[in-house]
C-alpha cells in the first residue's frame, strides 16, 4: 500500500483554483517526482500534505491514516517530513543547532533512546555539512541551506519525505552528491516526493513522475512515458509537439 | 425614554470621537505598516495646543481649531514620517512597537514639560455648551458638531480613497509598494501624506474629546487608546467596520454609565470596558496561518558560560559594594533596580527568544506583590513561592486565548489585559467566591477569599529567611542582588538549553517547527507562564521593598518603559534585564540627585532612547559587549581587575575615603582593565595572524585564487600565479584610494 496517498485534493484561493481534483501516491522505496511550470500548484500541494494549507475537498492519507484534519505537528509524528522552497532556517542558530532542534523535538515525541548529539553528527556527515557545522546558517549559500533543511527533516526519521526544489541553488557536484543521497534514502525504504525544476535530474532519479499544470494533474507515469507525453510537452513548450 | 435618549446621544458622541481617531490609525497602519501607539498621544498634544491657543491666548475658536488641524497636525505627521518612521523598514514587530511606544512616552513627557501637570486646565465645549431641543431631550451644539464631523470624516475618507488618484495610489501601496513604485507612484510621498492626514485626524479627535474630560497628559493619551478597539474591529483595514466598531464601543460606554448599578464592585467597570471589548474582538479574529520566515535585522548569539559567570560575579560584587557603602536613605531606592531588573529579565525569554510580545509584565508583577502581601504575612517566604505559582497560572490563562494572536495583535491583547487589571481588578474591594457546584461536581469546595489592593494600598512585610528578618536596607539590597543573579543565571541557562533553541527556532519559523512535530501551543504556553512567573517573583520582591503598595505602581503606563528598555538593551540578551533596571531605577534617580530639574525631562529622555532603537535593532547590549569581549577572554586581567576593585572597596569600608573617590577609582579600574585587555588581544592576534600567514605561504597551491586578498594576504608568489592564470602578462599595481587596483604597463 502507498505510504502517502493524496486523494482528489482541491484548493481554492478566492476565485482562483490552485489545485483541482489532484490525486497521487508515493510508494516506500521509491522517488516520486512532481514537476510542472511555475504556479502549477506544486508547493500548494506540499502545504496541503504537511497541513499548512487546508484543502477545500479531498483527503490525505499517511500510512493508511486519514490526516486531512490533523495539525501539522500530528502529521509529523506519523512520519511526515518536508523541506521548504523558500528556506525556513532558524537564522539565530548554527548549522548544528538547526539540526539539533529537530532532533530534540523528534526525541521528545518519539521517546527514542538515541543520543541526539550523536545523531546530529551522523546527519551532518551524511548530508556533507560536517565542516560547516558551527557556522551560523546565514553564512551559508542557498544550496548549503537546502542541505540543512534536508538534515533537519532526516533528524525526524521520517517515512515520507517531501523535498521542495532541493537542488535549486546547488552546483553540479552538489547535485550529484545529493542525488546519490536520495537513492540511498529510497533504498532504506523512505517514500521520497521530489518537486524539482531540474528536469534531467528528475528523469534520471525518479521511479514515477507526476506532472501538474494550472492545478490539474495532466500526466502520471514512468520517466519514459512522461517524456513522450504530448500534453506534458505542450505544458512545458507551449505548443503541440510537432510530428515529424 | 428620555434618559435612554440622553445616554444614546452621549454614547454616539463618544462613538464619533472614537471613529475619527480610529480611522486615522487605520489609515497610517494600512499605508505604512506601523501601528502607531502614539496616535492617542498626538491627539493629546493637539488638545493641549488647542487649550494654549484658545484658552490661554484667547484666539477665536475657529482659528485655533484650524491651526491645530491644518498646520500643527500635518506638520507633526511629516516630521514623524521623515525622522522616525522611515527608518523602520525590515525590523521586527517588537522594534516597531517599541519605537511608537517610546514616542508615546516621550510625548507625555513633552506635554508635562510644556504644560505643568500640577496646574488645572479646563477647555469649554464649543458654543459654551449651549443646547438645542430635540424632541423630548436636548443635545448640545458640541455633541451635534462632533457627530456631524465624524460623518463628514467618513464621507471624506471614502471619497479620498475611492475617487482621488492619491487615494487609489494609497490603496495600491498597501498591496505592493514595490509594484506601485514601478508604476510611477512615490511610496514615500504616499507615506508622508497618510502620516499628515493620520495626525490631523488624531488632532481632531483630541480637540473634540478634550471638553468632556480633564486635560491630563497620560490620561488623555490613554483615553484615546480606547479608540484602538474600534480600529481592531475593522481588523485595522476596513474603515466602514471601524466606524461600526466605534458606534458599538461608544454606545456600550454610554449605556454602562447610564444603567450600571452603582456599587464598589462595578463603578470602575466602564473604565475597563473598552479594554474588555478589545480583548473580545481580538479573540474573534480568524485563525492566522503559521508564521513562516521573515527576515529581520536582529541577532542574539548565546552567552558563553564564562561570560555569564563573570557577569554574575560582577553584579554580585556591585550589589555588595552598594549594600555596604550607600547610605540607608539611598539604599531602598537603588535596591529597586534589581526588582525592576527581574521583571525586565522576564521579558527576555518571551520577547527576545520566542519573539512574542507582552505589555502586561508589570501587571503580573502587581499580582505577585498582592500574593506577597497576603501570603507573606509576618515575613513568610512562602509568599515568593505563591507569587511565582499564581503568576505562572495567570500567565498561562492569559496566554491560552491570546496565543492565537501575533505581533501587534498580541501586544494589544496583553495591553488590554493590563488595562483591565489596573482600571478594574486592582480597584476591587475584597470579595468571596465559593463554594461552587456545577451539577454534581464541586468546582470550588470552600469559600475563597479574594483580595487585591483592598481599595487603596496593601502592606507587604519584609521576608524572614532561615530565621533572619531581611529588614535593614543593607540586607534587602543583598537579597535583591542574589535573586537577580539567580534569575539572570536561569535566563542564560534557558538560552543555552534545548528549550531556548526551540524558542529561537519558533521565532524564525513556526511552520518549520510544526513540520518536525513540535507542539507549538504547549511551547508558547510554557514560555508565557515561565515569564509571568518570573515577573511575579520580581513583583513580590518589589513589594517587600516598597512596603506599602498601591495599584498605580503596576499600571499599564508604568510598565511601558520597562518593555522599552529591555528591547533597547537587546531583548535577546539576559544583560538587557540589568540594562533596564539600571537605566530606569539607578541612572534616572542618580541624575535627578545631580541635576535637580532632570526629573522633569526624564520621560522625554527615556522616550528618546527608545526612538533611537530604529537605527540599531539588536539593541545596545551587543555594542556594549564588543568592548568587553576582550576583557571576558582575558583571565589574568579579569582577576587583577576584580582584586583591585575589592581593595578599593575595602579601603572605603575602613573609612579611608568617602563614596565619591571610590566610585571614581572603580570607574578608572574598569576602563583601564578594558583598555589593557583590548591591547593584549590585539597583540595576541598579531602573533596569530603571523602564524596564519606563514601557513598560507606553505600551501599556496591550496588557496583558491579568487580568495586571495580575502582569506589570505597578497604575496608576490600568489600575485604571479594569478597573473599567469589570467594571462595578464606583466602588470603593475599601485594603491589608489580604497585599495583600488589599476592596471598599468604594457601587456
Amino acid at each position: 500500500m502507498a505510504l502517502l496517498d493524496i486523494q482528489e485534493i482541491t484548493v481554492r484561493f478566492g476565485g482562483h483554483t490552485a489545485l483541482s481534483n489532484v490525486s497521487l501516491a508515493a510508494e516506500p522505496g521509491e522517488i516520486t517526482g512532481l514537476i510542472g511550470p511555475n504556479g502549477a500548484g506544486k508547493t500548494t500541494l506540499f502545504n496541503v500534505v504537511s497541513g499548512l494549507q487546508q484543502p477545500g475537498e479531498g483527503q490525505v492519507l499517511i500510512d493508511g491514516t486519514d490526516v486531512t484534519r490533523l495539525r501539522p505537528s500530528r502529521r509529523a509524528r506519523l512520519g511526515l517530513a518536508r523541506t521548504f522552497q523558500r528556506l525556513e532556517m532558524f537564522t539565530m542558530l548554527s548549522v548544528r543547532e538547526n539540526i539539533r532542534v529537530a532532533a530534540d523535538i523528534h526525541k521528545g515525541w518519539a521517546r527514542t533512546k538515541v543520543d541526539p548529539a550523536a545523531q546530529v553528527d551522523q546527519i551532518l556527515e551524511r548530508v556533507g555539512l560536517s565542516e560547516l557545522a558551527d557556522l551560523r546558517v546565514t553564512k551559508l549559500s542557498t544550496g548549503q541551506g537546502r542541505l540543512v533543511e534536508l538534515g533537519r527533516a532526516l533528524a525526524c526519521e521520517p517515512k515520507v519525505l517531501l523535498l521542495d526544489e532541493p537542488a535549486s541553488g546547488q552546483d553540479e557536484s552538489e547535485t550529484e552528491r545529493f542525488a546519490a543521497l536520495l537513492r540511498e534514502l529510497a533504498a532504506e525504504g523512505l517514500a521520497v516526493v521530489l518537486v524539482e525544476h531540474d528536469v534531467p535530474l528528475v528523469m534520471r532519479e525518479c521511479h514515477r513522475i507526476n506532472v501538474l499544470d494550472f492545478g490539474k494533474l495532466i500526466a502520471s507515469g514512468t520517466p519514459d512515458e512522461i517524456q513522450s507525453n504530448a500534453e506534458v510537452l505542450e505544458a512545458y513548450l507551449g505548443s503541440p509537439a510537432a510530428t515529424p | 425614554m428620555e434618559t435612554f435618549l440622553v445616554y444614546t446621544f452621549i454614547g454616539l458622541t463618544t462613538a464619533a470621537i472614537y471613529a475619527v481617531i480610529a480611522s486615522g490609525l487605520v489609515l497610517t497602519y494600512t499605508t505604512t505598516g506601523v501601528f502607531n501607539f502614539a496616535h492617542g498621544a498626538i491627539g493629546m498634544l493637539a488638545a493641549f495646543a488647542y487649550w494654549q491657543m484658545h484658552e490661554a491666548w484667547h484666539w477665536p475658536t475657529l482659528v485655533a481649531v484650524l491651526v491645530d488641524l491644518l498646520v500643527l497636525g500635518p506638520l507633526l505627521g511629516l516630521f514623524l514620517e521623515r525622522v522616525i518612521m522611515r527608518g523602520l523598514g525590515g525590523t521586527s514587530e517588537a522594534t516597531k512597537l517599541v519605537v511608537s511606544i517610546s514616542l508615546l512616552v516621550a510625548m507625555i513627557g513633552l506635554a508635562n514639560v510644556l504644560w505643568n501637570p500640577d496646574v488645572g486646565r479646563t477647555v469649554y465645549p464649543f458654543f459654551n455648551g449651549r443646547k438645542i431641543r430635540l424632541g423630548p431631550t436636548a443635545l448640545s451644539y458640541h455633541q451635534l458638531i462632533t457627530i456631524i464631523v465624524a460623518i463628514l470624516v467618513a464621507l471624506g475618507l471614502r471619497l479620498l480613497l475611492t475617487r482621488s488618484r492619491l487615494g487609489v495610489t494609497m490603496r495600491a501601496v498597501v498591496d505592493d509598494p514595490a509594484l506601485t513604485q514601478l508604476n510611477g507612484a512615490h511610496p514615500t510621498r504616499v507615506a508622508q501624506f497618510s502620516w499628515a492626514i493620520g495626525c490631523s485626524l488624531a488632532a481632531l479627535g483630541g480637540v473634540l474629546v478634550v471638553s468632556s474630560t480633564v486635560l491630563n497628559a497620560s490620561g488623555l493619551a490613554l483615553l484615546i487608546v480606547n479608540a484602538y478597539a474600534a480600529a481592531i474591529f475593522g481588523r485595522l483595514r476596513s474603515l466602514p467596520l471601524t466606524f461600526v466598531g466605534a458606534i458599538i464601543l461608544g454606545l456600550a460606554d454610554g449605556y454602562l454609565r447610564g444603567y450600571l448599578p452603582q456599587n464598589d464592585y462595578l463603578t470602575a467597570l466602564p473604565l475597563a470596558a473598552p479594554a474588555i471589548l478589545l480583548f473580545i474582538v481580538l479573540l474573534a479574529m480568524p485563525n492566522r496561518r503559521l508564521r513562516t520566515h521573515v527576515r529581520t535585522r536582529e541577532y542574539f548569539p548565546a552567552p558563553t558560560v564564562r561570560g555569564a559567570v563573570l557577569f554574575c560575579i560582577v553584579v554580585l560584587l556591585g550589589g555588595l559594594m552598594m549594600a555596604t557603602t550607600m547610605s540607608t536613605i539611598d539604599l531602598p531606592t537603588y535596591s529597586q533596580l534589581f526588582a525592576i531588573g527581574i521583571i525586565a529579565l522576564s521579558l527576555v525569554p518571551l520577547v527576545g527568544f520566542a519573539g512574542q510580545i507582552s505589555l502586561c509584565q508589570l501587571s503580573f508583577a502587581g499580582i505577585g506583590a498582592v500574593c506577597m502581601a497576603h501570603v507573606g504575612i509576618n515575613g513568610n517566604p512562602l509568599g515568593f513561592v505563591v507569587a511565582i505559582l499564581v503568576c505562572g497560572v495567570v500567565g498561562a490563562l492569559v496566554a491560552l486565548p491570546a496565543l492565537r494572536l501575533q505581533g501587534i495583535y498580541l501586544a494589544l491583547a496583553t495591553a488590554a489585559f493590563a488595562v483591565f487589571l489596573d482600571q478594574w481588578v486592582f480597584h476591587l474591594p475584597d470579595f468571596d467566591v465559593g463554594p461552587i457546584h456545577l451539577g454534581s461536581t464541586t468546582v470550588v469546595p470552600h469559600i475563597m477569599h479574594f483580595s487585591t489592593f483592598s481599595l487603596g494600598s496593601v502592606n507587604v512585610s519584609t521576608v524572614k529567611l532561615f530565621g533572619y528578618n531581611v529588614i535593614t536596607p543593607t540586607a534587602q539590597m543583598v537579597l535583591a542582588t542574589v535573586l537577580f543573579v539567580i534569575c539572570f543565571a536561569i535566563v542564560c541557562f534557558i538560552r543555552r538549553s534545548r528549550f531556548g533553541r526551540r524558542l529561537l527556532a519558533m521565532r524564525d519559523s513556526e511552520a518549520a517547527c510544526a513540520t518536525f512535530g513540535l507542539d507549538l501551543l504547549g511551547t508558547r504556553l510554557s514560555v508565557f507562564a515561565m515569564s509571568a512567573a518570573m515577573a511575579g517573583l520580581g513583583g513580590a520582591l518589589y513589594g517587600t521593598q516598597l512596603t506599602a503598595v498601591t495599584p498605580d505602581r503596576f499600571n499599564f503606563v508604568a510598565g511601558l518603559p520597562i518593555f522599552m528598555m529591555v528591547v533597547v538593551g537587546g531583548a535577546g540578551f539576559a544583560s538587557a534585564g540589568l540594562f533596564a533596571g539600571v537605566s530606569l531605577n539607578a541612572l534616572l534617580p542618580f541624575m535627578t540627585t545631580v541635576f535637580n530639574s532632570f526629573g522633569k525631562y526624564q520621560l522625554i529622555l527615556t522616550g528618546g532612547v527608545g526612538i533611537g532603537l530604529g537605527r540599531e535593532p539588536s539593541g545596545a547590549a551587543p555594542q556594549i559587549a564588543t568592548g568587553f569581549i576582550a576583557l571576558r577572554e582575558d583571565l589574568p586581567v579579569i582577576v587583577s581587575m576584580l582584586c583591585l576593585m575589592v581593595v578599593t572597596w575595602a579601603g572605603r569600608l575602613i573609612n579611608l575615603y568617602p563614596n565619591w573617590p571610590m566610585l571614581i577609582a572603580l570607574f578608572v579600574i574598569f576602563v583601564g582593565a578594558v583598555a589593557i585587555a583590548s591591547r593584549r588581544r590585539l597583540v595576541a592576534r598579531g602573533i596569530a595572524r603571523a602564524a596564519v600567514t606563514g601557513a598560507a605561504a606553505a600551501d599556496v597551491e591550496e588557496v583558491p585564487l579568487e580568495w586571495v586578498g580575502v582569506t589570505v594576504p597578497w604575496t608576490p608568489e600568489l600575485l604571479a600565479k594569478t597573473e599567469q592564470v589570467l594571462g595578464l602578462g606583466s602588470v603593475t599595481y599601485e594603491a589608489v584610494g580604497a585599495a583600488t587596483i589599476r592596471r598599468g604597463g604594457a601587456s
